[in-house]
């Protein structure tokens, strides 16, 4: 039944979608009149020719691991959580009560206390789409788009009300000393050679590859991840071996959004310390490019999300050193993700005619 | 509240709804034909874009328009690329497209004008202007319908009366005429419309292209007279707004009128907060106002308020042969 070896759904189909945005984001760079090469050059040397470029693109790439495994995971289970955004926002507002109102004496202790927070904040912020899809038969995409605007307004309206410090700025006051997490530079200088210098990535980009690795074991590894997957293929299949329907939705819901909440533990306890408007940036949304181009697969959205991260930081760079905007970005996160999902048809069918056509060949020698 | 101020809200109301209107009819012919479209927010921001950037180097608000009707077929022509020739899945198709018109408005724009992403401001002939309906000075004076018809229906630029007749426009196409017919059953049973010998495909990329002419408009409608000018993200979640009051109306559209009338008074009051708390005595949040067309969305997709059923066949791609 397969037309393609394993290794050509996993590594071709991806590599030419990427090969196909690239060419056409080189084609916009060539079109505002400046230099592809040149560009790329300098996102190279911007995000991976120092060790502080490193510390941006991994602390991206943290984001985006946390809000692209919220999307593989509702993938498993034939979902669309197109809501990321909304629950990581949310996930934030759980860091922050959780780092504001407890004294905590260590941040491993309060790394777990706000994972935790951050987990249940974005969990139950996607139940209640889940519910609604499960038992009301509302459209969880339309829903999640929805509550994604309700959690800006929700956090807009505390920020300027309840949580607000001091001040102007619509942002809630300094974490305590007790909840700073180690940053790279304060894990990995030793004696004169300080490296990451002033880059804000941290100790949640390993929180991050436990996340991956524990989503591998969950989907491919337990009995909970099967029913997932089953009812991800077959609706009817799943529930005629007896697996609910509600229960899985709510589920594998939940799961997605307690991840993409707990992207907060980087860039609201990491990075900022604080919790301030928009913190988020988009990076609930590029969880769908990660998730897509990553094959749903936590090692592929491992990878995918450096990529991201990679793309990110150098963007940053490109709006710095050239007059090419940071939204060339949008532009290429657009394009992975039409080329990976929506036009997935257009970048296979020819290559599963092509190796049909060698087996016929190999079949007739 | 006097009779003037209350007009004055319902003028702005009328100016508000207008896009959404334009947006969520665009949205009921493609949806109708079974092809979801999450995409109307991008549609618009590049219609948005390539209308105000024409308009102003042309200087005619007309060529204006025509451009930014063809910014959003070019990307109503990737959609129906992804979602009905390709059969891929017309959600993740909608967020692209999103996206796509987010970045390239912005990097267009910087490259074309230079100023962070926006265009120069736009006036004169390369606006659309208010027009004055006939009368609407002389009969100004004579009580309460004089101001009704002088500040409520006259003074409104070109594209809100173009938005009010779509309405009837649509309903007389879908509910009474051949095509109308054939659009509908194609969104709930394509099979049916196949076995009679008439082109799924054609149809929905009919739809689709309608879809994008509309959205043309509303987004034309944007940057070249609600506001002069195109600035970043200027559709500000109103495609979403629209997807939202198109379920409110249940894919009807008479219906889709009373929903973004409904949603433009909630964005109109949100603009006045001062009018509402002299009226109600207590200060509403502007957040609520905001966000309250995304609730009342949600509770009517629960099923609390009468239940809403999308077209049977929508996002599902039609494959001919089983």
């Amino acid at each position: 039944m397969d037309v393609m070896p394993k290794w050509a759904e996993v590594v071709l189909v991806p590599l030419i979608s990427l090969l196909l945005a690239a060419f056409l984001s080189a084609l916009v760079i060539l079109a505002i009149g400046e230099s592809p090469t040149a560009a790329l050059k300098l996102m190279i040397e911007g995000a991976i020719g120092s060790t502080y470029g490193w510390g941006y693109t991994l602390y991206y790439a943290t984001n985006f691991m946390f809000t692209g495994l919220a999307v593989a995971v509702a993938f498993h289970a034939r979902m669309f959580n197109i809501g990321g955004e909304g629950q990581a926002v949310l996930g934030g507002l759980g860091v922050a009560l959780v780092c504001l109102y407890i004294p905590w004496p260590h941040w491993s202790v309060a790394l777990i206390g706000a994972t935790a927070g951050a987990a249940l904040f974005g969990a139950a912020w996607a139940a209640i789409p889940a519910y609604l899809q499960a038992k009301r038969g509302s459209h969880i995409v339309i829903t999640t788009i929805m509550f994604n605007f309700i959690a800006a307004a929700l956090l807009n309206y505390l920020l300027i009300g309840a949580l607000k410090a001091d001040g102007m700025e619509p942002a809630t006051r300094k974490f305590a000393e007790g909840a700073h997490l180690p940053s790279f530079q304060d894990m990995f200088s030793f004696g004169e050679a300080t490296l990451f210098r002033g880059a804000p990535a941290n100790v949640s980009f390993f929180v991050a590859i436990a996340a991956c690795i524990a989503v591998w074991a969950l989907i491919w590894k337990t009995r909970l991840g099967y029913e997932i997957r089953a009812f991800g293929h077959s609706e009817s299949a799943a529930k005629y071996a007896g697996i609910s329907p509600t229960k899985i939705i709510m589920i594998s819901m939940m799961i997605s959004g307690g991840l993409a909440g707990m992207m907060a533990i980087n860039n609201v306890m990491g990075e900022a310390e604080r919790l301030v408007l928009n913190a988020v940036e988009g990076a609930g949304f590029i969880g769908i490019a990660v998730a897509l181009m990553g094959r749903s697969h936590p090692f592929g959205v491992f990878l995918a999300a450096i990529l991201f991260g990679f793309l990110y930081q150098g963007g940053a760079e490109l709006a710095l050193w050239t007059s090419i905007p940071r939204e060339l970005i949008v532009v290429i996160q657009a394009l992975v993700i039409l080329f990976t999902g929506a036009l997935d048809n257009m970048v296979r069918s020819p290559l599963e005619k092509m190796f049909l056509a060698m087996q016929r060949k190999k079949g007739e020698v | 509240m006097d009779l003037l101020t209350l007009l004055q809200i319902l003028d702005s109301t009328m100016r508000l709804a207008t896009p959404l209107l334009l947006a969520c009819l665009a949205g009921l012919f493609s949806e109708r034909a079974g092809i979801f479209d999450i995409g109307l927010e991008g549609k618009m921001l590049a219609a948005a874009f390539l209308s105000a950037a024409v308009a102003y180097t042309s200087g005619s608000v007309w060529v204006g328009l025509l451009a930014g009707i063809a910014a959003s077929l070019v990307l109503s022509g990737i959609h129906g690329l992804a979602s009905i020739t390709f059969r891929g899945n017309q959600l993740i198709s909608g967020v692209a497209i999103n996206f796509l018109a987010a970045g390239l408005t912005v990097v267009i724009a910087q490259s074309w004008f230079a100023q962070g992403g926006r265009t120069p401001q736009l006036s004169g002939a390369a606006r659309f202007n208010p027009i004055t309906l006939p009368f609407a000075e002389n009969l100004r004076d004579v009580p309460v319908l004089g101001p009704i018809y002088y500040e409520l229906i006259s003074g409104h630029t070109i594209l809100v009366y173009v938005a009010l007749l779509c309405v009837p426009a649509t309903w007389w196409i879908l509910y009474r005429t051949r095509f109308g017919l054939r659009l509908r059953a194609v969104g709930e049973n394509p099979a049916a419309v196949d076995t009679a010998g008439v082109s799924v495909v054609g149809l929905r990329f009919a739809a689709v292209g309608i879809c994008g002419v509309l959205c043309g408009i509303a987004g034309a409608y944007l940057a070249t007279a609600l506001q002069a000018g195109f600035v970043k993200d200027m559709s500000a979640g109103r495609g979403y707004i629209a997807l939202a009051a198109l379920i409110f109306a249940k894919w009807r559209p008479w219906y889709a009128l009373y929903a973004t009338l409904l949603f433009g008074f909630l964005q109109a009051l949100a603009l006045r907060p001062d009018l509402i708390e002299a009226v109600l005595s207590f200060k509403v949040n502007g957040q609520l106002l905001d966000v309250l067309p995304y609730i009342l969305t949600v509770i009517i997709l629960a099923g609390f308020v009468g239940k809403a059923i999308p077209p049977r066949a929508g996002g599902e791609p039609y494959v001919k042969e089983r």
